[in-house]
């Protein structure tokens, strides 16, 4: 065989990319990558909720979901905003859907149910170094209090507050302490977790089960099911959509 | 030797004092406490046997923390494939709620402080419990 020296580095070069192939592949169809850069849309079958805000806000003044929530994971009521410790609690409309107040909205006076968006992109599980919020299969954004070492990075990173961090011991600012679930302990993050034991006993969200006007519908986001009955006949906003976060709480407006 | 007294002396208030665990066993009779955890009336089989949960349930409740948060099985099964829920609140101590004569009385005898019940509730604790009784 008689090879000159430009087509034998030609020769090479090709063979270099196909050995090179392979491993960028693999690496760009991982699914985390894939999720971080937007190609995969929301897998069947994970989690949401969808916040139908005309019928949460015709009763006025009706907190029943948020106390339901704080009475059954033992969330303390510590008294200052500071230390203010919450999974689900209300905002002003403009609080809520930063960059899309609108001055005529017919719900611009509403004000917002706020909870874990649970995103499909979650950029607090991004930062997080010890693994201690992670997201599962399910779509569910998880915290492992055992494993937190309360750096609040995941703090910094999530574009919607929905964490909060333990100051000082909670237990005694727990008024009823429900024996079923933990508390928490100072030093850890702590946020929704979109009633994952009650979820695990086949229970509704207890914030679901305690709305009084059905405001709240939750489940998986497959064919036939209600939320995704909900959400194709309705219009449906999700809190700042522009960052590429996918949240899975939508508000019907 | 210089002061031959001094130092006889010395050495002989240095070896009562060194030897004082032995000398006050003998006088006393029995040597130190060992820890007396109490089991709760009315539960009579724990989920494995009590040699393996004296030895291992350490490991055993580190791999429930694990299984039940991060993998979402909350379901134990035992080796004679009886299933209890993951729970320490809920199974562990619902045969044990007398935290403070079992558990602690091994844990503060052996210096332990698990950081457990930091967030892990503790029921209300029982009024009277028999000692050594089923």
């Amino acid at each position: 065989m008689n090879l000159d020296r430009r087509t034998f580095l030609k020769l090479a070069s090709l063979g270099l990319l196909a050995f090179a192939a392979k491993p960028a592949i693999d690496l760009l169809s991982h699914p985390e990558i894939a999720r971080a850069l937007g190609i995969e849309s929301s897998a069947p079958g994970r989690l949401a909720m969808a916040v139908d805000l005309k019928a949460c806000t015709a009763e006025a003044g009706c907190r029943e979901c948020v106390l339901a929530c704080h009475s059954v994971h033992n969330v303390p009521d510590i008294g200052t905003r500071k230390e203010e410790v919450k999974w689900i609690w209300e905002a002003t409309y403009d609080q809520a859907f930063t960059g899309q107040e609108i001055q005529y909205a017919p719900l611009k006076d509403a004000s917002v149910l706020l909870l874990c968006n649970h995103c499909d992109n979650p950029p607090c599980v991004r930062v997080c170094p010890t693994q201690a919020t992670w997201r599962r299969d399910d779509g569910i954004v998880m915290m492992d209090y055992h494993r937190c070492i309360g750096c609040r990075y995941c703090m910094a990173a999530c574009p919607y507050g929905s964490r909060s961090f333990n100051w000082r011991d909670p237990v005694p600012y727990i008024k009823d302490i429900n024996l079923n679930y933990p508390s928490r302990t100072k030093g850890v993050v702590e946020k929704c977790n979109f009633c994952e034991e009650r979820l695990a006993l086949g229970q509704q969200p207890a914030c679901v089960e305690a709305c009084k006007t059905g405001a709240l519908t939750f489940g998986e986001l497959q064919p036939g099911t209600d939320i995704q009955r909900v959400l194709s006949q309705n219009f449906a906003l999700t809190r700042k959509a522009e960052l590429g976060t996918r949240p899975q709480v939508y508000y019907i407006v | 030797m210089f002061d031959k007294g001094k130092v006889l002396g010395g050495l002989a208030i240095f070896l009562c004092l060194a030897s004082f665990p032995l000398w006050y066993i003998a006088a006393q009779g029995k040597a130190a406490y060992p820890p007396d955890p109490v089991i709760y009336p009315g539960s009579d089989q724990c989920i494995e046997s009590a040699e393996y949960m004296r030895k291992y349930h350490m490991q055993m409740l580190e791999k429930w923390r694990d299984q039940a948060v991060r993998q979402g099985d909350r379901v134990y099964t035992a080796s004679d494939n009886k299933t209890y829920d993951i729970s320490l609140t809920g199974t562990c101590l619902k045969c044990h709620p007398n935290k403070a004569e079992f558990c602690d009385r091994c844990h503060t005898y052996n210096g332990i402080a698990p950081n457990c019940y930091n967030c892990h509730n503790i029921p209300p604790q029982p009024q009277e419990v028999l000692r050594g009784t089923k």
